[in-house]
């Protein structure tokens, strides 16, 4: 059966434009209304794996209409984004009632992942942009919820940052047109496949990386993240690390650079060495934090150079006509560590929210010895950090142990090193993360604390069975050929997306 | 060299931007920055001595499709399309941007981003 | 938010129902000149802010309060998806396909009439009324301004 692809995009804006109508008696109701809807979206995510196809809206063939395209790399970052959204969604039922305006904060969330959705469906550039504002502009908004003073500056700065970034991405889109003459991306890729790349086209290439790579918090482009991530409610801090930085940054750098654009071995360097600085940037700046949500934030910044180091290398590989299984191993690397940081970090900030709902705060040293009193909160904890280090056999171990494989059998080994020795460093602030916040002695202003049980618990639970079920992707080989090759196969082949598209229209 | 004068429109909203102290005026080199990016898209559809792309009478022939002339003397109507979408995006930008810095003032009493700094690190 | 002298209250009364007529003409005849529903709507939104300059805030929102604006915001959203979704009567491939046009006026001349090009005249109608709704929304709200800082500096800087 083949979903109509607009429903992605309809069922979520349906449900933000119904929501705000239940007002603040009935926010049971839309609570509910809204945990459907995004179940919903699950399930029809889930249908989405292993098909292909494309969608003419209004019976518009293109290039005069607009298309909406489902691929292997589109199906695999729609199951991200509905598998965090509904988790999120679940624990904000009891974490929310602390704010007022619920119904209002779930129709800002539903807007923010129909514009997500609409993202990574995308298959024209300018529909991209609109639908990466819906998001971003969602976003904004959701990060300044709470309106006390550090959310209106991280607010502020975020907004400003950001706007700047789309106006680069749309400055970028004017050129692209300007040289091409269309808007859509089959046909760009065309038009670049038989006149090549001129002086416009790669100074809005640059101008691309420059405000995507802003979106995805690479590290000249990170000052936004620290600020905004930790002053968000736990759910949104969750839905920004999990899925917006990567359906909104890495997502779009990986469609553009490799289906459209074409790769480049100049390209593939800068990419790889904005992977290696985010990773070790990143890193460095968490381990001295004592501010629980803002060292997580600085992970993300490391765990996305992680990413973007495995996309990298497997471009510079394709690039130098190198072998076709190592590029393979490379993209899988980043791919799958994607979807393993979606699911690790997202659980990791709905356990920070946690422990801020029960304790009131989120400084290292104000906590101490809560094991004894929040006992499953601990176990989710201890899960998510097991992952986002590297443990075996949680599914952080086997995306960067990918990674290395390719680093190392490609022979780059510097890059293999600093990987490991990344990683190491994320072990060790994670021990300092437990050894603060669980162990030791329970302050006297804490012991009243309680433990988070019900719809929060399930949320969080769901997640961490997640994070140890995931090895099962690659270990197992027919789900690893249904799920992730697809996505590698989209990226590997390259020009072979515009081929299908206007073979299949014609 | 007319797409050169938007690119340096485009840089002085940017300049203004990230070098001023004062939320409001960080605020109007976003919105500057905006509608160099929005002229940058029209002149892409521009055509000397063209018409504006409305159909009348005049440029439908028999059987209801457009004139030959129609077609080559009117501009570009689709960058005229994105700059819309554009516009109505800008202002939703604007109208957080404004919302957020009428709540910082009402919070701390200042514009200036320099005293409200909290977040370190 | 107090309003303005008696000149401009009685002028200002005329004005905007004639500045609401020219809104809803532009909204209507989007299809066949340079408007629709955003333009219109703007316009539509600009005629209840010349009240609440002229007249103040309580007055405005006597006339279309903060909770009624808001419905109509959604009730526009929502009827533009609606007649979008409508497209999926005449097949899965149709979302957001103009079947008025196809369906019941093609082969009709209609080029250039204001009942004519199918579900656009509708949409720009929805779009009218949210964008309308909207703008007037974030105006009022941007006008109530509720200091609660001036002691806390003082206090601060002693």
């Amino acid at each position: 059966m083949t979903v109509p692809l607009p429903v992605f995009v309809a069922i979520p804006l349906t449900a933000a434009f119904i929501l705000p109508l239940f007002g603040d008696r009935y926010r049971g109701f839309a609570t509910f209304f809204a945990n459907v809807a995004a179940l919903v979206l699950l399930a029809l995510a889930i249908t989405t794996i292993g098909q292909s196809y494309s969608y003419q809206v209004g019976r518009w063939s293109i290039p005069l209409g607009i298309n909406m395209v489902l691929d292997g790399l589109s199906s695999l970052l729609l199951i991200t984004i509905a598998v965090v959204s509904a988790s999120a969604m679940l624990f904000s039922a009891r974490y929310m009632e602390q704010y007022s305006a619920k119904s209002k904060y779930l129709s800002l969330f539903m807007l923010m992942t129909a514009g997500m959705n609409g993202v990574v469906l995308s298959g024209d550039i300018f529909n991209l942009f609109v639908f990466l504002e819906i998001a971003s502009i969602a976003s904004y908004a959701l990060v300044g919820f709470g309106c006390e003073h550090e959310q209106l500056e991280a607010s502020f700065k975020y907004a400003v940052l950001g706007s700047i970034a789309s106006l680069f991405i749309l400055f970028a889109i004017g050129l692209v047109y300007g040289n091409t003459g269309t808007l859509n991306m089959a046909y760009i890729s065309q038009a670049i496949q038989t006149r090549g790349i001129n002086n416009g086209l790669s100074f809005a290439l640059a101008m691309f990386i420059a405000g995507f790579g802003l979106k995805a918090a690479l590290v000249p482009f990170h000052a936004w993240l620290p600020d905004a991530h930790p002053a968000a409610p736990a759910p949104i801090s969750a839905m920004l690390s999990g899925v917006l930085i990567k359906a909104l940054g890495v997502y779009a750098i990986a469609r553009l650079l490799f289906n459209v654009f074409g790769i480049s071995e100049m390209i593939s360097w800068v990419l790889i060495a904005l992977g290696v600085l985010s990773m070790v940037v990143g890193v460095f700046l968490a381990v001295g934090q004592w501010d629980f949500k803002r060292l997580l934030a600085y992970h993300s910044i490391s765990q996305m150079g992680y990413i973007v180091l495995g996309i990298g290398l497997g471009a510079l590989i394709l690039a130098r006509g190198g072998s076709v299984v190592w590029a393979s191993i490379a993209i899988l690397g980043g791919l799958f560590h994607l979807v393993n940081h979606a699911v690790f970090k997202s659980l990791l900030f709905l356990t920070s929210g946690s422990i801020e709902m029960s304790t009131g705060t989120r400084q290292l040293k104000q906590l101490g010895g809560l094991s004894g009193v929040m006992p499953l909160t601990r176990a989710n904890c201890a899960v998510a950090s097991a992952a986002i280090a590297g443990v075996p056999p949680f599914n952080g171990f086997w995306s960067k142990l990918i990674l290395v494989i390719a680093a190392v059998g490609t022979g780059f080994y510097t890059l293999a090193a600093v990987t490991v020795i990344v990683s190491l460093v994320t072990l060790i602030s994670f021990l300092k993360v437990h050894r603060y916040i669980f162990l030791g002695e329970l302050p006297d202003n804490l012991r009243q604390c309680r433990e988070n049980k019900g719809t929060m618990f399930v949320a969080m639970a769901a997640l961490a069975v997640l994070c140890l079920a995931m090895g099962l992707l690659v270990l197992v080989p027919s789900l690893k050929a249904g799920v992730l090759d697809p996505a590698v196969q989209v990226l590997i082949d390259g020009f072979a997306y515009s081929a299908k598209l206007l073979a299949g229209s014609n | 060299m007319m797409y050169g004068l938007c690119f340096l429109l485009f840089t002085i909203g940017l300049l203004c931007a990230v070098l001023k102290k004062n939320m409001v005026k960080i605020v109007i080199g976003i919105m500057i920055m905006e509608y160099a990016v929005n002229l940058f898209l029209i002149m892409l559809g521009f055509r000397f001595g063209g018409t504006a792309p409305i159909i009348d009478r005049s440029s439908l022939n028999l059987e209801g499709g457009l004139t030959q002339q129609f077609i080559s003397a009117s501009v570009d109507p689709l960058p005229q399309a994105l700059v819309l979408t554009s516009i109505v995006i800008g202002l939703g930008t604007l109208a957080l941007l404004v919302s957020i810095c009428v709540r910082t003032y009402e919070k701390y009493g200042t514009f200036d981003i320099t005293k409200i700094r909290r977040l370190q690190g | 938010m107090k309003g303005m002298t008696i000149i401009v209250k009685t002028v200002g009364s005329w004005v905007k129902v004639l500045i609401f007529l020219f809104g809803i003409y532009i909204v209507l005849f989007g299809h066949l000149t340079p408007g629709g529903g955003f333009a219109g709507g703007v316009i539509l939104a600009c005629s209840y802010v010349l009240l609440l300059l002229a007249f103040g805030r309580e007055f405005t929102e006597k006339n279309l309060s903060l909770g009624t604006a808001s419905k109509i915001d959604c009730a526009g959203a929502l009827l533009f998806i609606a007649i979008a979704l409508a497209g999926f009567l005449y097949g899965s491939a149709s979302f957001f396909y103009n079947f008025i046009q196809q369906q019941f006026l093609a082969g009709k001349d209609t080029a250039l009439k204001l009942v004519s090009a199918g579900i656009i005249p509708l949409e720009n109608i929805a779009i009218g009324l949210k964008v309308g709704a909207s703008l007037f929304l974030v105006v009022l709200l941007l006008s109530v301004f509720r200091p609660e800082v001036s002691n806390n500096n003082k206090e601060s800087k002693l």
